[in-house]
């Protein structure tokens, strides 16, 4: 066995109630490494032969909360999500922070497989070797905050009762979904810790769809052996030393991006991404820190950075909201893109969000989509049953977010995801809604616009990610860089990408030697396990299903909006060159070993060995 | 002559605890030679996401869990002030956890004796990690004459108190 793996994973079928414990064999853990990487693996191990046809709502579908022989080891521990994407219908590897993972390790466990759906609403508790599901018909229906008190309560008041004599026990640790998850909604996140979220990908409504309210679980073991503790260590320090030599993510973590990204680079969703430059001194982040962070430091397990900040409402018309910074994405989703520049309003709606277990991202985007839509009167005051959406009604948009995670009136059609919604009431009021979503491949884009060109995504950076939208997964060349296939090994590993900024490079490798005992070289990553990787998951995308198909001709593309011009700032008329788009395209396609149809070659496949991919191209054909 | 060194205590501010855990890392490190949290002698509680704080001995002046230990397997230490266990001696009875106020000692995971910080003969690892990452929520000082005892609180008292401070009066209800 690999050092650094427990060697184990749970195998759940809720249809019927049962639980067994899986292997993989050292080759596939070599090859496919853990998170990301193994979910690819086994998604198409276990659903390729019918992809197109699994419905990723339903009892077919897998749910895979997975760790790798990183996770606890590399400062900063998280805890990779997957399965058919509600979103995409291809894979998404969508990571939460948290101590999941590492308390699943310390249990014995690198992952939880779950498929099938349970009659009645259950949740998965563990401690160690002992694995039950219990009734959650309790829980059900209560929001995060509430969920996480009673289920910590429950299930310490359980280890106190079978366990007189150890002690006070520490919280276990646990992943749950919100009304949202339970409800279907396909902008349903998988939450932890209340504001924590694996948000990419819709897996709460996947979590929601087989009634399976929460994970909870508790490790007392250590972590997997590692191969050499005495590197481990010094290369804990190692990471340590240079993350503590970095300002701007220990003090602000993304939180000052709400202004940054407004101000200094033009590339932040304003008013549904109409403009990405705003100088709203209200929204600095020395508002959020001096009014808000009732701790200036908050993180995870081992995390030298703890970029998050704990930010508290305590007085006024939004008093009791809790939430993390929030962090960059949030002040710009819940914040400036539906038109709200005030610190108090934008915590309270993250904190909605968290409680409801919507992703802040998606849902603010379909919002804002909604509110642009209620702007240019194609959607009335009676679409939205009475409710007028006006650009900087905070109050009004937390009626919404509510709507949709219960799926009531026009939430109900807002729920199925901006893409998804836009074809939907495209098709009622006979317009073409597509030019006002701002998505790629039916996931919303992260809020980094590519017009100014002075963010970090390049211009086709979403139109060829194989997770689309997810601005943590952007492709780049060369592909060595700083591009989706090393996006693709820190999601396998699991851990942190913030803990690797101003890290040298090669340290994950040496990282993951020492857990391992294994050799890997970064090209060796990139142009063979990444890259296989990666393969993989552009073939699920593309045979999509069962509702959607991508062509990458027309959706390898970005959204209509970032061809227009900036309206206002310093990039005024700056936009998106298209045959530059193309051009990027093409080389990118190449460099993956793509056709110029955008699927993979058989060449491609041969070389990596994938020959059980070969027969799946047929099922992929465009004109 | 170099001057004696005093013993240390380890003083806490448990409301700035960013919830790192890097405490646990360093001290299941320092004592198991392995990342082990659950057999971490500082434990960070977190009943109440946001309500972070390490939860370790305080070395009462007293000593009642010394005083409870029927087979005599607890000390102090003359040189730090710190409670040593004796592995062989232990029975796990658990005594000394209900003579604990803030009931801190808990069972080792995997073998049968009970874990308790023992200041790490003077250079606490917890304190180390804490100042290198300038949280500083962890600080070593010279023991004086103080009421330690009154850091000995259970792992709900302390959450309840964090609460209050930190929610506002509500803040019980995640509890």
């Amino acid at each position: 066995m690999i050092q650094g793996y427990a060697g184990k994973f749970l195998d759940i079928d809720l249809s019927t109630q049962t639980i067994k414990e899986t292997k993989f064999s050292d080759e596939i853990l070599k090859d496919y490494m853990g998170g990301r990487g193994l979910a690819t693996k086994i998604l198409w191990d276990r659903l390729g032969s019918k992809w197109e046809r699994v419905d990723p709502l339903g009892p077919e579908n897998l749910l895979l909360l997975l760790t790798g022989p990183l996770t606890g080891y590399y400062p900063g521990g998280r805890t990779c999500v997957s399965g058919k994407s509600p979103q995409s219908s291809g894979v998404v590897g969508s990571t939460l922070s948290g101590e999941f993972g590492v308390e699943l390790r310390c249990a014995g466990y690198d992952g939880i497989i779950v498929t099938g759906e349970s009659e009645k609403p259950v949740y998965l508790f563990l401690k160690d070797s002992d694995v039950e599901l219990r009734n959650a018909s309790e829980v059900w229906g209560k929001d995060g905050k509430q969920t996480v008190t009673a289920l910590t309560n429950e299930c310490r008041g359980l280890l106190k009762t079978r366990y007189p004599k150890y002690g006070e026990w520490k919280e276990p640790a646990m992943l749950y979904v919100g009304p949202a998850g339970e409800n279907k909604v396909r902008t349903a996140v998988v939450c932890s810790k209340w504001a924590h979220a694996a948000g990419y990908g819709g897996y709460g409504a996947v979590m929601g769809s087989k009634k399976l309210k929460a994970v909870v679980a508790k490790g007392t073991g250590p972590l997997p052996d590692a191969a050499d503790i005495r590197k481990v260590k010094k290369l804990i320090e190692a990471v340590c030393s240079d993350v503590y030599e970095g300002e701007l993510w220990r003090r602000w973590g993304t939180g000052a991006g709400g202004y940054n990204f407004g101000n200094k680079t033009s590339s932040e969703p304003i008013r549904n991404w109409q403009e990405e430059w705003h100088d709203e001194k209200g929204y600095g982040v020395d508002k959020f820190e001096t009014r808000l962070w009732m701790k200036p430091y908050w993180g995870d397990f081992g995390c030298p950075t703890t970029c998050l900040k704990l930010a508290v409402v305590r007085n006024g018309k939004f008093k009791g909201a809790i939430t993390d910074n929030p962090d960059y994405e949030m002040q710009a989703y819940l914040g400036t893109n539906l038109g709200i520049f005030i610190p108090e309003e934008n915590v309270f709606l993250a904190s909605l969000l968290d409680d409801l277990g919507l992703c802040g991202i998606q849902t603010g985007n379909v919002m804002g989509f909604a509110a642009e839509l209620y702007q240019r009167k194609i959607l009335t005051k009676e679409d939205l049953d009475g409710l007028e959406l006006k650009w900087g009604d905070t109050e009004a948009f937390a009626t919404l977010a509510e709507r949709i995670a219960y799926k009531e009136n026009i939430g109900s059609t807002l729920a199925e995801g901006t893409y998804r919604a836009a074809l939907k009431i495209g098709k009622t009021k006979k317009l073409d809604l597509l030019p006002y979503a701002v998505q790629a491949k039916g996931i919303s884009i992260g809020a980094h616009g590519i017009r100014s060109g002075q963010d970090f995504p390049e211009i086709i950076s979403y139109a060829c990610s194989v997770q689309c939208g997810d601005h943590t997964s952007l492709a780049s060349l060369p592909l060595d860089g700083g591009g989706e296939v090393m996006g693709i090994f820190n999601d396998s590993g699991v851990f942190c990408v913030f803990n690797s900024f101003g890290v040298p490079r090669n340290v994950r490798f040496d990282f993951y030697k020492a857990v391992t005992g294994l050799d890997l070289t970064r090209k060796e990553w990139a142009f063979t396990k990444g890259l296989r990787i990666l393969q993989l998951q552009r073939i699920m995308l593309l045979l999509g299903g069962p509702d959607l198909n991508w062509n990458p001709k027309i959706h390898d593309d970005n959204p209509p909006r970032f061809y227009e011009p900036l309206p206002n700032g310093p990039y005024k008329g700056k936009t998106t060159d298209k045959n530059a788009v193309e051009k990027y395209k093409r080389r990118y396609y190449r460099a993956v070993g793509w056709d110029k149809k955008g699927v993979p070659t058989i060449g491609i496949l041969r070389k990596l060995g994938l020959r059980d991919a070969e027969k799946a191209l047929e099922r992929i054909s465009y004109d | 002559m170099p001057k004696k060194k005093e013993p240390i205590w380890i003083a806490r501010d448990f409301a700035k605890c960013s919830g790192c855990r890097k405490c646990e890392i360093a001290c299941s490190l320092w004592h198991e030679n392995r990342v082990w949290p659950d057999a971490s002698r500082v434990r960070v509680f977190m009943l109440v996401p946001g309500l972070e704080f390490p939860h370790l001995c305080a070395q009462c002046e007293d000593y009642p869990c010394v005083e409870s230990c029927p087979t005599k397997a607890l000390s102090v230490s003359d040189k730090t002030g710190a409670v040593l266990v004796d592995n062989e001696a232990c029975i796990a009875c658990g005594q000394c956890i209900d003579a604990c106020p803030g009931r801190v000692p808990h069972m080792h995971p995997r073998e049968k004796h009970i874990v308790i910080c023992d200041l790490c003969n003077g250079n606490p690892q917890c304190v180390k990690v804490c100042q290198e990452g300038s949280w500083n929520v962890l600080r070593t000082v010279e023991r004086g004459d103080e009421p330690y005892r009154l850091y000995a609180r259970k792992p709900d008292e302390i959450t309840r108190d964090l609460a209050t401070k930190i929610y506002g009066e509500k803040g019980g209800e995640y509890l």
